[in-house]
């Protein structure tokens, strides 16, 4: 029983892992719609458009940890 | 738990065994000064460092041949992301922050060769690294700044009232920093060396199955591969932010 518990909270843990995708896609996609307006100055922002998707992805990351643990560390 | 339901005849691999930390020789306990399969990795990254940085560039051409030459990119890279991060005067602190650039991106290629042991992949090693960060910044900013460096946590763009709230907010997402620093760091190597091994353990599944799990297992190297890169770059350039928010404290 505990066994089967661990496994759906594990598979409803990967949904977190999928919201954190929307996250992700959202800053890149906010990114490459101003970089195409302003070229000249996307340049500069590589830095922060890349600390952004780290912070999106962080808790996405996250969200997978808890789920690879629940399913092969046993909770 | 996870044995039982996997020896019912499904697939039996234990995809999180990679990161078991084991002894080198001999046997009992593992105590803070053995010889572990983690000190061991360690101390290869130490040399491969020593080798691509002090042995590539021994030669001092000023033409650079090839180690040199990457050795001299590194360089060139984190001094840039310094220099314009933190600004000019945070140069000094360089040589910390290019060792844990280099030390990371090491570690986390180190880890990309089969059969090895990724260091960074534990929350151990990534703790002590980002909390090395967090006192080294916490103090710096109190010996630069004084009393003064408390003005981070005071939103002075706030209306009066709500100033206690966001303080104490302010104040828990700094002490939160250190927290998230480490994980993502450990967190994404590890989440991406149990998708490997996850994607390996499917070849055993069927002889059909088994070139799609290969192809799989190539894509999620590539990805890897890029994640090294991405996650010591990203270490490194949140620590010159946070560096540059104890030089010059304001909100």
């Amino acid at each position: 029983m505990e066994g089967e518990l661990a496994h759906i909270g594990a598979g409803i843990a990967g949904l977190g892992t999928g919201i954190a995708a929307l996250g992700v896609g959202n800053v890149a996609g906010n990114f490459l719609a101003g970089a195409l307006r302003n070229p000249s100055a996307a340049a500069g922002q590589t830095a922060t458009l890349f600390i952004g998707i780290a912070f999106a992805e962080a808790l996405g990351i996250f969200s997978f940890l808890v789920a690879l643990l629940l399913m092969f560390a046993t909770g | 738990m996870a044995d039982e339901a996997h020896s019912e005849g499904g697939l039996s691999f234990h995809p999180l065994d990679q990161f078991e930390v084991t002894r080198l020789f001999g046997e009992g306990p593992i105590a803070w000064y053995t010889l572990t399969n983690v000190t061991a990795w360690m101390a290869l990254a130490v040399i491969c460092i020593v080798l691509l940085l002090v042995v590539g560039t021994s030669k001092r051409a000023v033409v650079p041949g090839r180690t040199q030459s990457v050795a001299e990119m590194a360089y060139g890279f984190v001094y840039t992301m310094v220099e314009d991060v933190t600004g000019k005067d945070a140069v000094k602190y360089f040589p910390y922050i290019f060792t844990l650039f280099i030390f990371i991106l090491i570690s986390n290629f180190l880890g990309l060769l089969p059969m090895s042991f990724t260091t960074t992949s534990h929350v151990a090693v990534t703790a002590v690294l980002a909390l090395g960060v967090f006192v080294f910044v916490t103090v710096l900013g109190f010996v630069k700044n004084g009393p003064a460096f408390l003005k981070l946590f005071w939103v002075s763009s706030a209306p009066l009232p709500l100033r206690p709230v966001l303080a104490i907010i302010e104040v828990v997402s700094y002490f939160v920093r250190p927290v998230s620093h480490s994980i993502r760091l450990a967190g994404n190597v590890m989440a991406g060396h149990a998708v490997l091994k996850v994607f390996a353990g499917f070849a055993q599944v069927g002889f059909l199955i088994a070139p799609f799990a290969i192809l799989g297992v190539v894509a999620i190297y590539g990805l890897e591969v890029l994640v090294a890169f991405i996650q010591a770059y990203v270490f490194t350039i949140l620590t010159c932010v946070y560096l540059k928010d104890a030089l010059h404290p304001s909100h």
